[in-house]
C-alpha cells in the first residue's frame, strides 16, 4: 500500500448500485489532470468487476483496487487522456 | 408472428411440437409403474426403454448408461456428486471450470462441507476455461472428478472439452460434461465420463434430466438409494415426460444442422449490427467458436434490470446476468470472472423457429430503450 499514487480525486460511491459508481467516474475523471489517479470508494460488488471493465473499454488504466476497513474498496484509475 | 418475442432458450426452449404429441399420447398409456409385471405396468416399462434407447442414441451413449432425473440441475448434482462418492478411495479433489452452472458450484460447496476440496480453473475475456491451467490441475495426484460445460448458459462460448477430456484421459480422471445448453442442437463432444443435459432446453418438457455414466466408471448414487434408473436417481420415473422429452431429442436434431445454422447466423447479425447502433455497447463471448444460439451484451451506465422492463413492454423476454435483475445481490459469477462488465447486461437466446423479422425488430427498437434509459439517469 505504501507504493499507491495519491489519488487527485476521490468520489464517495458507497451505498451506490452499479451503473451509478461507473456513471460518477465517466462524469468525473476528466476533473483530473492526465496521469492522475481518481479513486472510486464503492461496496457494491457489481464495482469491483465494473470499474476494471470500464478502464479496459474506455482504454484508461486500473491500477488497483484496495479494501476498505469499513467494506467494499477504493478502485483507483489513472487517466489516460 | 407472436406479440412477444420470444427469446430466453438458453432458460427454457418452447416445447416442441413432437414432444406434445408424444406426451399427450403416453399420458394415457404411460402412467403405470414400469416395475411392475401386469400389461400396462410392460407397457409404460416398454415406453420408457424406448425413450431410453433413443435418447442414448442422440447422445451417443448405450441404453444402460443412461439414466433420468427430475432436471438439468438434478442431474448435475447426482453425477457430480455421486461420481466424487465411487471415487473417494482415488481422491477427494475437484476441478472445475469458474463459469460452470451453479447446480456444478452448489455441488461443489457440499463436497467441501463434506471435507473434500474444489479447484477452480479460471477463464478469459471471452469465458473460455484456460486449458493450460485446467489440464495442470487434473494431473495433480487426489484429483476424483473434474467438470467442463460444453458451452456457457450465459455468454455462450463453446469450452475446449475434447482437449480437456484428452488430458483427463492422461491421468484417469473422469470428466463430467454439462451438455445442457448443446444438447439437441450439436454434437456431444468427446470423451466424456459423465454427462447431464436437460430436456427442457431441446423442446422436451420442463422436469425432466438425463445423466448419463460412461461404462466403467465409478459411481456410488449420495442419495439413499433406490432400484430405479440403475440405483442412480431414487424415484418413480416421469414416463410420459420422459417419452416426450425423447420426441423432442429426435425432432431438434433432425432440424438442427438447417435450423442451429439460421439461428447462429441472426446471433451473428446481433453481434455485428448491436454495437454499430447503440454507442458504450460490448457483446461478450466468443463470436465464432460458441453455442447457436445465445448472444449476450452489456450497455455501459444502463441499469440491466431497467433495461428488461422496457424491452418486456416492447414485446421481448430476454434475461440478464446483472445483480439487480437476478433474485441475488450480486452480479453474475459468470461475468465476473470473465471480468466484463456485470451491468447493463442482456441476454439474448433463440428457440427454434425465431423469425428474422423479430430480430430486426429486436435491433429497430433497442437503441432508443438504452438512450432514454441513459438520458434518465442523467448520462450525458
Ligand atoms: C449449463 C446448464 N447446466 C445446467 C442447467 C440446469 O438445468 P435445469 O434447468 O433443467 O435444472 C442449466 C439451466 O439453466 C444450464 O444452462
Amino acid at each position: 500500500m505504501t507504493e499507491v499514487t495519491q489519488p487527485a480525486l476521490t468520489i464517495d460511491a458507497l451505498g451506490k448500485k452499479c451503473p451509478i459508481p461507473i456513471i460518477m467516474l465517466a462524469e468525473q475523471i476528466n476533473y483530473v489532470p492526465l496521469n492522475a489517479v481518481v479513486a472510486v470508494l464503492a461496496d457494491d460488488p457489481a464495482a469491483y468487476t465494473d470499474v476494471p471493465a470500464w478502464c479496459r473499454l474506455k482504454s484508461h488504466r486500473h491500477v488497483g483496487s484496495y479494501e476498505l476497513p469499513e467494506g467494499g474498496w477504493a478502485i483507483h484509475v489513472r487517466r489516460n487522456y | 408472428m407472436s406479440l412477444v418475442a420470444y427469446f430466453d432458450a438458453a432458460s427454457s426452449e418452447p416445447l416442441h411440437p413432437r414432444a406434445r404429441e408424444a406426451l399427450l399420447a403416453a399420458v394415457d398409456v404411460g402412467w403405470a409403474d414400469p416395475a411392475r409385471l401386469y400389461g400396462q405396468a410392460r407397457r409404460a416399462h416398454l415406453l420408457l426403454e424406448q425413450a431410453r434407447t433413443e435418447v442414448a442414441e442422440a447422445l451417443g451413449a448405450r441404453p444402460d448408461e443412461v439414466s433420468f432425473t427430475s432436471s438439468g440441475t438434478q442431474a448435475v448434482h447426482l453425477g457430480v456428486l455421486g461420481t466424487l462418492h465411487g471415487r473417494r478411495r482415488a481422491g477427494r479433489h475437484l476441478v472445475t471450470g469458474a463459469v460452470e452452472h451453479s447446480s456444478v458450484l452448489h455441488a461443489g460447496q457440499v463436497h467441501e462441507r463434506e471435507g473434500g476440496t474444489v479447484e477452480t480453473v479460471g477463464v478469459d475475456l471471452l469465458g473460455r476455461v484456460d486449458l493450460g491451467r485446467f489440464a495442470a490441475a487434473v494431473a495433480r495426484p487426489g484429483v476424483a472428478l473434474a467438470c467442463l460445460q460444453s458451452a456457457n448458459h450465459e455468454v455462450g462460448t463453446a469450452q475446449p472439452v475434447a482437449a480437456a477430456a484428452a488430458a483427463c484421459a492422461e491421468h484417469g480422471v473422469p470428466l463430467l460434461v454439462d451438455a445442457a445448453q448443446t444438447a439437441g442442437r450439436m454434437p456431444v463432444p468427446p470423451g466424456w465420463s459423465v454427462l447431464t443435459a436437460s430436456a427442457h432446453k431441446w423442446g422436451g418438457p420442463a422436469g425432466v434430466g438425463v445423466l448419463v455414466v460412461r461404462k466403467g466408471t465409478r459411481f456410488r448414487s449420495y442419495l439413499p438409494e433406490d432400484e430405479r434408473e440403475r440405483r442412480r436417481v431414487p424415484g418413480f420415473e416421469n414416463v410420459p415426460a420422459i417419452v416426450a422429452a425423447a420426441a423432442a431429442l429426435r425432432a431438434s436434431l433432425a432440424e438442427a444442422a438447417a435450423e442451429q445454422a439460421r439461428l447462429s447466423a441472426l446471433v451473428d447479425r446481433i453481434r455485428e449490427t448491436v454495437p454499430k447502433i447503440v454507442p458504450d455497447v460490448e457483446v461478450i463471448g466468443d463470436p465464432v467458436d460458441r453455442a447457436p444460439h445465445i448472444v449476450t451484451f452489456s450497455c455501459l451506465y444502463v441499469d440491466g434490470e431497467a433495461l428488461l422492463t422496457e424491452l418486456d413492454k416492447a414485446g421481448f423476454a430476454v434475461s440478464s446476468g446483472s445483480s439487480c435483475t437476478a433474485s441475488t445481490l450480486r452480479p453474475s459469477h459468470v461475468l465476473e470472472a470473465m471480468g466484463v462488465l456485470t451491468h447493463g447486461n442482456v441476454r439474448v437466446s433463440l428457440p427454434r423457429g425465431a423469425a428474422a423479422e423479430e430480430v430486426d425488430r429486436f435491433l429497430a427498437v433497442l437503441p432508443d430503450l438504452v438512450r432514454r434509459i441513459r438520458q434518465d439517469a442523467g448520462v450525458a
